[in-house]
């Protein structure tokens, strides 16, 4: 998939182009100064401790949290400070959220078909019907996310790692050019771990995708760049053999 | 889905629905033509009383249709829906108030008596038109519609949610009430708009007028029900359930939650204005206590009784509730209040999802006996072949 930027057809060059940012709650700077490039299609992991500024940068990025200074930059011209989050989820981003939210008072079949990528103005939803093409669509998703035969269970009665996976599920039916998945295997077994490992890079064949993930074994299964985060700013960034070596983040991880 | 399926859904999956309906209707049309037809006496009459009391339940019972969508389905907890319902009567009022002409105590054929004792000696430009039946109900839409609109506009649009919603809705209907209590603010003052003569010609004492009017207010029930149902089992009802349950999800699938929320507030509103449309020239007065902040929770605790999220439960809640307040306050005036708090702590604590949700509690039990029913048949007719 080769992404060409609308206004001027140039070739994208950065999917997610972030420079300079800095976020301050109360006077603490939970982002420092981070800056942060993403290619179009590129699969990449952000790994930090706990507190780094993972899911604010998150937050940023999806348009909840507005930046005190810097640049976050969309296919290099669109800057997403200046949307929200529903505008930006229909330029092409789609979230997860730390804690799995799906909708646990409808089934997973209408999860998906809320997340299914279409028109979202009121009068289409009022007189919506699912074309077969967008049948055919959700029960793929289904099979992706391994949950066909739950498709008419209510999703407050999913498992956990179930609830992940149909949100990841949400995320791919929408057909984003950038998914961004906060810490998915919270919660999970191992098994559970590897097969949202599977799940994440079947999805990154054609999407972009940034994971923020704790477990070591899970981001080595993503076999991608990895970025490290530390109290608001990248500490490193490379391929895991090279993060893991470096002495500032081992100082970070095992200092603690 | 066909059009036809459209429609279809309509009527599936909803057997309490139907069956409310059903009995709403059945009553609507049994007790105007029993007062009308029967004569008095006979064992078949039904006093006017009765009949424009039950005239009044219905219109509540459209109110509280309104309250559940936008509280039950979207999450939305309007403390102000007292606000809208009065609005619509008051636009109605208007229009009764002009039709009296040169038959008031003052004989003014152009000015209302409540402004003739004010010494006004021109009709403000705010009660110009409601000489026309057409423009009042047009008036009947936009008053509580616009109100909404604007009002809620400024609350989504900040994202104004939860309590904090909530409470501004008292404020809108207490400030609404304070105005019109005042004289100068054009509306009656005090004693609202009444001494009514009739409507369209008719005369509004009649009981033959009440009874139109009461088998209208069935109609209408029944209408909005389907509208609101219609609303409900479309996507657009799967959208509206998922923003009460996590409307930041909603905006992160690129929803926008306060264009849905707008939207059905202020439709809501609507349906709450044409009831109240509906019951002022029933009870023959618009009364500015309508806009008190008791009314307005009044409504939730009807439609939290009756089961929040079904739409028919509103209806119940609606007519048990005003039913029995209509007994108590007639026997035993000073117990009402109690009775109404006591119920309200009763549905939180014992029925948190009210009277409908008991309902649907029982059909599930009794569906899955007779599957297992059905199952243990099945079995026994299978080992016969078998054996
Ligand atoms: N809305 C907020 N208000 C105040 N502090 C916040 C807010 N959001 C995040 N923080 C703080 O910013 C820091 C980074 O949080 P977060 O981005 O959630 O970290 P991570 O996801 O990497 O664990 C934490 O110290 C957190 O307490
Ligand atoms: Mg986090």
């Amino acid at each position: 998939m080769k992404l060409v930027n609308s206004a001027d057809q140039h070739p994208v060059q950065s999917l997610l182009y972030m420079s300079g940012v800095t976020k301050s709650f109360d006077g603490f700077k939970a982002i420092n100064n981070l800056s942060l490039d993403i290619a179009p299609g590129e699969l990449r992991a952000i790994i930090g401790p706990n507190g780094a500024g993972k899911s604010t940068m998150m937050d940023i990025i999806t348009g909840k949290t507005k930046p005190d200074t810097g640049d976050v930059k969309f296919k290099d011209t669109i800057d997403l400070t200046q949307h929200d989050e529903a505008d930006i989820a229909n330029m092409g981003i789609g979230r997860k959220f730390q804690k799995p939210t799906v909708i646990e008072s409808l089934t997973v079949w209408e999860n998906l078909d809320l997340a299914l990528a279409g028109n979202r103005g009121i009068w289409q939803t009022l007189f919506f019907t699912l074309s077969s093409k967008q049948k055919d669509k959700i029960a793929t998703t289904l099979e992706l996310i391994g949950l066909s035969d739950k498709q008419n269970d209510t999703a407050a009665n999913l498992s956990h790692g179930q609830k992940q996976w149909l949100e990841i599920g949400m995320l791919f039916i929408q057909d984003p050019q950038m998914l961004l998945v906060d810490e998915p295997a919270g919660g999970m077994t191992d098994a559970e771990t590897m097969e949202t490992a599977r799940l994440l890079k079947e999805i990154s064949k054609d999407h972009s995708v940034i994971v923020v993930e704790h477990d070591m074994d899970f981001v080595r299964a993503l076999d991608c760049r990895v970025t490290v985060l530390h109290e608001g700013s990248v500490l490193a960034e490379g391929s895991l053999e090279k993060v893991s070596a470096d002495p500032k983040v081992i100082e970070v991880y095992l200092g603690r | 889905m066909t059009n036809n399926s459209m429609i279809q859904r309509l009527f599936t999956n909803d057997p309490m629905g139907r069956a409310v309906l059903g009995l709403v209707l059945a009553l609507g049309i049994i007790f105007p033509l029993c007062n009308v037809l029967a004569p008095e006496g006979s064992f078949f009459h039904i006093s006017t009383f009765t009949m424009t009391l039950l005239g009044k339940m219905l219109c509540f019972a459209i109110l509280a249709l309104a309250l559940d969508l936008v509280w039950g389905y979207c999450g939305i907890l309007s403390l102000g829906h007292g606000a809208f319902f009065a609005l619509g009567g008051y636009a109605m009022g208007m229009y009764l108030m002009r039709q009296i002409g040169d038959r008031g105590v003052y004989g003014n054929p152009e000015l209302p008596d409540f402004m003739v004792f004010l010494n006004w000696d021109a009709l403000p430009w705010y009660w110009m038109g409601f000489d026309n039946f057409g423009f009042a109900l047009l008036m009947v839409v936009l008053a509580p519609g616009l109100l909404a609109f604007v009002f809620g506009w400024l609350a989504f649009r900040s994202r104004v949610t939860g309590v904090y919603f909530s409470i501004i809705t008292q404020a809108l209907t207490f400030a609404l009430m304070q105005m019109f209590f005042m004289n100068k603010f054009g509306f009656g003052g005090n004693n609202g708009l009444t001494d009514f003569k009739d409507i369209l010609g008719f005369d509004i004492q009649s009981d033959a007028t009440r009874s139109v009017l009461v088998f209208l207010a069935a109609v209408v029930l029944c209408i909005a029900y389907f509208v609101c149902r219609f609303i409900v089992s479309s996507k657009l009802g799967n959208v509206l359930v998922s923003i009460r349950d996590s409307e930041s999800r909603m905006r992160f699938l690129g929803y926008r939650v306060e264009h849905y929320k707008l939207l059905v507030f202020t439709f809501s509103a609507v349906i709450a204005g044409i009831a109240g449309a509906i019951y002022v020239p029933l009870v023959g007065a618009a009364n500015p206590s309508e806009f008190s902040p008791i009314n307005s929770i009044g409504i939730v605790i009807w439609v939290a009784l009756g089961g929040r999220g079904t739409l028919y439960g509103a209806i119940i809640g609606a007519l048990v509730i005003s039913y029995a307040k209509s007994f108590f306050t007639t026997s035993f005036p000073d117990l009402w209040l109690y009775i109404l708090g006591g119920l309200f702590v009763v549905t939180t604590m014992y029925l948190p999802t009210g009277i409908a949700g008991k309902i649907e509690e029982y059909r599930e039990r009794k569906n899955a006996r007779s599957q297992t029913e059905f199952e243990a048949a099945l079995n026994a007719s299978t080992s016969e072949v078998n054996s």
